[in-house]
């Protein structure tokens, strides 16, 4: 079985050192929570997770094999839910969906869009067009997108924001689902989110030292 | 493929659901050519002689100015972001986001010329050449321009810098442009003209997808 870790990982924002000497490990079935506070660098880790950030240190592999080796590869199984919800303004929900879907490689985008809009408890939205969707709605629209097309890993980042109590009871159900499928989740979040035996991993644990005396380490280390 | 032309069909929906940028640049276009006339005033045989430089010049002028938009909305909104994510390469992305683009502004573009050379008292034998040397001409523009406006994202005031970077690369695509109908007026053949703009065409099809595409990257980082 797969599984998706990450040594020794160092991440580098600006000038400003995130974190640090990061290892993490995620098996199939297993889930991941992100904790720290703000600026500890859980999206920073995501971002990284997801391919969008390059860490200067470190590697991230899967199933052993480093990562960078196939980006292509490791896009097709990565799901990612960032601050954005990418929903067109003039395209309906249902068309939003069904173009992220078809890109997700699904064989009947539409189908598979309705699908997940019913799963989320939203069916009725499905025709609206983006503008009039509320925040909460918009927001179930981003994570209808995660299952509208398979994939094995998810990343979010702060997949609850706007989202009210029945929405996230759902959310864990289908989390739940998808971790009982074989499915890897890592989850960066404030709110109490249900995830039976999920790991933690506290940010700020990897975070350097401020006031210079991480640059002296980080120098040091470039030297060597 | 399906994934490539289902992102040309979304652009394609989204621009014209929303209407404006298009119609914008053929408008832009259109008033742009209009105001020689009145400014270098109404003589026939003037108009005529500069009718291929100054539809060009607007050519250009409303290609810069929709391209501004081209990654913009998606970079605001986290799609492209989920692009970047997918497993269509980013360099099909740009290109299929520039031909969306050019469907969109530039062919309405090509559509009007004739009618603003009939204004300017173009002789008729340069139509078709006008209109072939726009055919070949306008992607090359929009292809160039897509690695402006994929550097200058996020970038504030990117349309003005947008503007400085790409248009002095615009001026090759001008010179053979306008020569070629210049060239075709004057009872000489247009055909050099018309393959150098083929090449540039030739190279900017695989050359700026990859920059582009190299420059977004950065920008979704």
């Amino acid at each position: 079985m797969p599984v998706f870790a990450g040594s020794a990982l160092t991440c580098l924002r600006g000038d400003r050192l995130v974190f640090t000497g990061l290892d993490f490990r995620i098996a199939p079935g297993e889930a991941l929570f992100l904790l720290g506070p703000n600026g500890s660098g859980k999206s920073s880790l995501l971002r990284v997770m997801a391919g969008l950030l390059k860490p200067i240190r470190g590697r991230l592999s899967w199933d052993d094999v480093p990562v960078t080796d196939d980006p292509d590869a490791h896009r097709g199984r990565i799901h990612y839910v960032g601050h954005l919800d990418a929903v067109k303004p003039v395209l309906s929900a249902v068309e939003n969906l069904s173009f992220w879907a078809t890109l997700g490689g699904a064989a009947d985008p539409r189908g598979n869009a309705l699908k997940a809009l019913d799963r989320l408890g939203v069916p009725h939205i499905a025709n609206v067009p983006g503008r009039y969707l509320s925040a909460g709605q918009k927001r179930r629209l981003n994570l209808a997108r995660i299952i509208a097309a398979p994939a094995a890993l998810w990343l979010l980042d702060e997949p609850t924001v706007a989202l009210d109590r029945a929405a996230i009871a759902l959310f864990e159900e289908i989390i739940a689902e998808h971790r009982a499928g074989g499915g890897m989740v890592a989850v960066s979040t404030h709110v109490d989110i249900a995830m039976p035996g999920a790991g933690e991993l506290h940010l700020d644990d990897f975070t350097p030292v401020p006031h210079g005396e991480d640059d002296e380490v980080l120098e040091e280390e470039d030297a060597a | 493929m399906t994934r490539f032309l289902r992102l040309i069909g979304r652009d394609l929906r989204l621009a014209l659901r929303q209407g404006s940028d298009a119609s914008i640049a053929v408008m832009f276009f259109v008033l742009c050519v209009v105001l020689f006339p009145f400014g270098v005033g109404p003589e026939p045989n003037i108009l005529a002689r500069i009718a291929a430089g100054v539809i060009w010049v607007a050519a250009l002028l409303a290609s810069l100015l929709s391209l501004e938009r081209l990654f913009q909305n998606d970079y605001e909104d986290g799609s492209l972001e989920l692009l970047s994510l997918s497993t269509l390469p980013m360099e099909a992305v740009v290109l299929a986001k520039t031909l969306a683009h050019w469907l969109v502004t530039g062919l309405p573009l090509i559509a009007a010329a004739p009618l603003l050379a009939l204004l300017l008292n173009m002789d008729a034998e340069g139509f078709g050449i006008l209109v072939l040397t726009l055919l070949v001409g306008t992607p090359i523009l929009s292809l160039i321009g897509s690695i402006g406006a994929a550097l200058t994202l996020g970038a504030r005031r990117g349309g003005v810098l947008l503007s400085l970077l790409i248009l002095p690369l615009y001026i090759p695509v001008l010179i053979f442009g306008a020569g070629a109908i210049d060239a075709a007026l004057n009872g000489l053949t247009p055909r050099p003209h018309l393959l150098l703009l083929g090449g540039l065409l030739a190279g900017a099809l695989p050359l700026a997808p990859w920059a582009s595409a190299a420059a977004l990257r950065q920008a979704v980082e």
